[in-house]
């Protein structure tokens, strides 16, 4: 069996030492770092669960992360993985057997040990239909799994406890995503016996091996999380408390910011106070700027005439004045060419997409048969900046002759319409724009752009359906061997090169994070716009006002 | 006054019956599919139907109905499709900040509503009558998050008298309070004006004068109590305006309340906890006006129940 050892852990046999997990653990944690300390966070919308099978929100990702550990995760700040629970790890030359090696002495916050039976147990709970994941799907790959969907087995038959530190995982084709798999909040190991005890209630009384444990939930007010003194990771978390303020509208989070009353506003600084923070360099230097794994586009339904003329698909990728549209978020964003945002592994930088260019767009259109252009409907979500988007998106599709009438809809609403192949010829993606589940590029293709998603109540809005990519994806996915990921990158640069040919969407941006935090919070930019523990990574910041 | 009783209650009971039906139906009419909400957008097929089956949202609408109906009527209002809480629960836990909200904004559309529509009945015809009267217009204009949010920017960010939003303390209430209470003060003047107007023009009020009252022992002593009942009666049929109203203070101010919990539900099509916090609200503005209904015999007795 050909091994691929995790990079940080250098041999094997040290690895079974419990000392081990601590030395690596020490390696990662910022030496400027003040442990103590009590942060306030507030967000606007209510915090639904902290059960990881099920918790999908925004406010709740990154909160499950801090409660709970999965085998993988990422180095904190980067798209980068690394055995989180799992000490070490093993795949078999076929990519179809992962092999984990647990980390020795984790405790639950119950106090119990973690063990080879917690991961079974976790997994076959977040697959069964019972627990109404919705990640259930993303364990499609395990052996086992479709019975367990279709509710004939209660155990994935894929997973083994091979004894109490090891877990083995056998899969029905090699998944080159199945690292990022085990990373996921979905993922995460809960325990047994405190699932059973608060049944359905267990998101309201979380308790897993993750660096803070609940200590309040006020419902619809607070939530407050007290350090985890026994956590595995030694030298984490640095902060004693953090407390979640529910129901704060982002305008009044702002204000209670300016006024040193909270650290980190949840949901971001509001698009119209936007440009009053950044013109005030003392608000500004609190602001961090990263990217995130997001895309927004427009979706062309190539089922419906005349979007199923590519010429006509091109000419609208053509017609789109980005640079003039991302004004209208006060420059939030990066123009795109491609689906894959560029900080994500398979980005082409070569790849030079559709320049604006009204001219040819114009002689396309005409090449298409639609010389005076056409009538159609562009629909979008509701909610500012989204309409006035969709109605600088309107005027640039006039310049070419295009007559787009906007339906500007709830969320739930441009949802359903996208899923229905006779219910919407474009959509402007954003406030529902993907942003990836885990940093790999086979994350912005099954749904959203393969024959899968294609299907009703499904998110492949343009209902592209391309038999011989969908092949190539697969191909993609079943290179699992590690040192074969830039080979894999390309395979996957060359898919999205071709669904750009096609051009079933019209790419129009990347949003760009901005994160705003207090003076005294400290710790690497990075940590504030995580791609991963998002909106921020609290096991690793602190305060740097604490003794 | 028995047989009334009875019968106003049937009306109500059938009365929310109705809302029931009706809001069951249109959120089941709702192109948007909480299924795909619940599911979330990395689902597969196969995971979407097996919560639709898990929810019983396959059966036929009157199956899902019925099933409603069985269950709400031993006190379950379902379990709330994204939260997973019991939508009792929800609402209990967050039912207490509303009621004070309530209480607070009472006070405050009293306290300004009546003494404004005094102020401008006795000085009718003046400047100070027109101006209180635009003023009172203005109020029942104006649209509570404006007001919300001025009231937030002046007294809570410009001068720091209270907290920016939030709960727990008496602080806490004072703005989103004057922010409801705007609304119902601008009604109350109008209201109490036009009821001591009236009152003002009985002949017991020109005796008392004739008598040579003083001008303040006429107002207060004999006028006042006669034209505030009708409009105290009032107070029932205004719970329901201040249903209307909570959803969008308690999201301005963050108070943690039914009418956030409705806000965010109603985005994310989270249908028990819709339906939860409507019947609870219509109970609450059914009983609002049965009680002013009952009461209105005891202040005015020219009013009998029948």
């Amino acid at each position: 069996m050909k091994k691929f050892l995790a990079s940080t852990v250098a041999a094997s046999a040290l690895a079974l030492m419990l000392g081990m997990a601590s030395v690596r653990a020490e390696d990662a944690v910022d030496p400027n770092a003040k442990q103590g300390g009590a942060i306030t966070i507030t967000y606007k919308d209510d915090v639904a669960t902290l059960d990881p099978a099920i918790g999908y929100d925004w406010q709740n990702w990154s909160m499950i992360k801090s409660l709970f550990d999965g085998l993988m995760d990422y180095e904190p700040g980067t798209t980068n993985l690394k055995p989180d629970l799992a000490e070490s790890y093993e795949i078999a030359p076929d990519g179809q057997t992962f092999t984990f090696k647990l980390r020795h002495g984790v405790k639950f916050h119950n106090g119990r040990e973690m063990t080879a039976d917690d991961v079974k147990y976790s997994l076959d709970r977040v697959t069964n239909p019972k627990t109404q994941s919705p990640g259930a799907g993303f364990f499609g790959s395990i052996k086992g799994y479709d019975d367990v969907a279709a509710g004939k087995a209660e155990g994935l038959s894929g997973v083994t406890v091979v004894d109490p530190y090891t877990v083995k995982f056998e899969l029905t084709r090699p998944d080159a995503t199945f690292l990022h798999v085990m990373a996921i909040n979905f993922a995460h190991v809960v325990p047994k016996e405190e699932v059973e005890k608060y049944g359905a209630d267990f998101g309201k009384h979380p308790v897993g091996t993750g660096a803070f444990k609940l200590a309040e939930w006020t419902l619809g007010q607070r939530i407050v999380f007290e350090r985890n003194a026994d956590y595995w990771h030694k030298g984490l978390p640095h902060l004693d408390k953090i407390t979640f303020e529910i129901g704060q509208e982002p305008i009044v989070a702002l204000l209670r910011l300016q006024k040193g009353e909270i650290d980190v506003p949840g949901d971001g600084i509001p698009p119209a106070k936007f440009q009053e923070v950044m013109a005030d360099p003392e608000q500004k230097a609190r602001v961090v700027e990263g990217g995130q794994l997001h895309t927004g586009y427009v979706t062309m339904n190539t089922t419906m005439a005349p979007f199923d003329n590519v010429k006509v698909r091109q000419a609208v990728n053509m017609a789109l004045n980005k640079a003039r549209i991302i004004q209208i978020i006060n420059g939030r964003a990066v123009p795109a060419n491609q689906p894959l945002p560029p900080s994500m592994p398979g980005y082409d930088k070569e790849y030079k997409g559709y320049a604006y260019d009204v001219a040819k767009a114009k002689a396309l259109l005409a090449e298409a048969g639609h010389p005076d252009g056409f009538d159609t409907q562009l629909f979008a979500m509701n909610t500012d900046p989204n309409p006035r988007i969709a109605q600088a998106i309107q005027q640039d599709l006039a310049a070419i002759g295009i007559k787009a009438s906007i339906q500007s809809l709830a969320q739930a609403n441009v949802i359903a319409a996208g899923g229905d192949k006779a219910g919407a010829p474009m959509i402007w993606s954003g406030g529902m724009a993907w942003i990836a589940d885990f940093p790999d590029p086979s994350n912005f293709y099954g749904p959203i752009l393969g024959c899968a998603g294609a299907v009703p109540g499904g998110w492949n809005w343009s209902w592209y359906c391309n038999k011989d990519l969908d092949a190539k994806a697969a191909e993609a996915d079943s290179v699992v061997d590690p040192a074969k990921a830039g080979e894999r990158d390309k395979m996957w640069s060359a898919i999205y090169d071709k669904v750009m040919e096609d051009a079933p969407w019209a790419p129009v941006f990347n949003e760009q994070r901005f994160t705003m935090k207090s003076a005294r919070m400290g710790g690497a930019d990075n940590l504030y716009v995580d791609p991963v523990h998002i909106p921020i990574n609290y096991d690793n910041v602190y305060v740097k006002d604490v003794q | 006054m028995i047989a009334y009783l009875g019968r106003r209650l049937i009306q109500s009971l059938l009365i929310l019956l109705g809302v029931s039906l009706i809001t069951f139906a249109l959120l089941y009419l709702l192109p948007a599919d909480p299924v795909r909400q619940i599911a979330g957008r990395s689902a597969t097929p196969q995971t979407v139907e097996n919560i639709r089956q898990q929810l019983g949202l396959d059966q036929p609408f009157a199956v899902q109905y019925w099933h409603y109906l069985t269950k709400l009527v031993s006190g379950d209002l379902g379990r709330s499709y994204i939260q997973r809480s019991e939508v009792t629960e929800l609402i209990v836990s967050r039912l207490p900040a509303s009621l004070l909200l309530m209480v607070g904004a009472i006070l405050c559309e009293l306290l300004i509503g009546l003494s404004m529509g005094l102020i401008a009945a006795v000085k009718r015809g003046t400047a100070t009558d027109q101006t209180l009267m635009v003023a009172s217009f203005v109020g029942v204009s104006a649209p509570q998050f404006v007001v919300g949010l001025l009231l937030l920017y002046v007294f809570a960010v410009r001068l720091s008298w209270f907290p920016i939003g939030g709960y727990g303390t008496w602080r806490h209430l004072v703005l989103p309070s004057l922010t409801m209470g705007i609304l119902g003060a601008g009604w109350y003047a109008r209201m109490m004006r036009s009821s001591m107007i009236d009152v003002l023009r009985q002949d017991y009020v020109r005796t008392a004068r004739a008598k040579g009252l003083a001008r303040s022992a006429i107002i207060f002593r004999h006028a006042l109590p006669n034209a505030i009942l009708p409009v105290i009666a009032m107070i029932g049929i205004d719970i329901g305006i201040f249903m209307g109203g909570i959803v969008v203070v308690e999201s301005v101010f963050g108070w943690p309340g039914i009418g956030q919990l409705a806000w965010q539900a109603i985005q994310r099509v989270d249908i028990p906890i819709i339906m939860g916090v409507t019947l609870v609200s219509a109970f609450a503005i059914v009983l609002g006006n049965l009680l002013a209904d009952i009461i209105a015999p005891f202040i005015d007795p020219r009013i009998k129940l029948r």
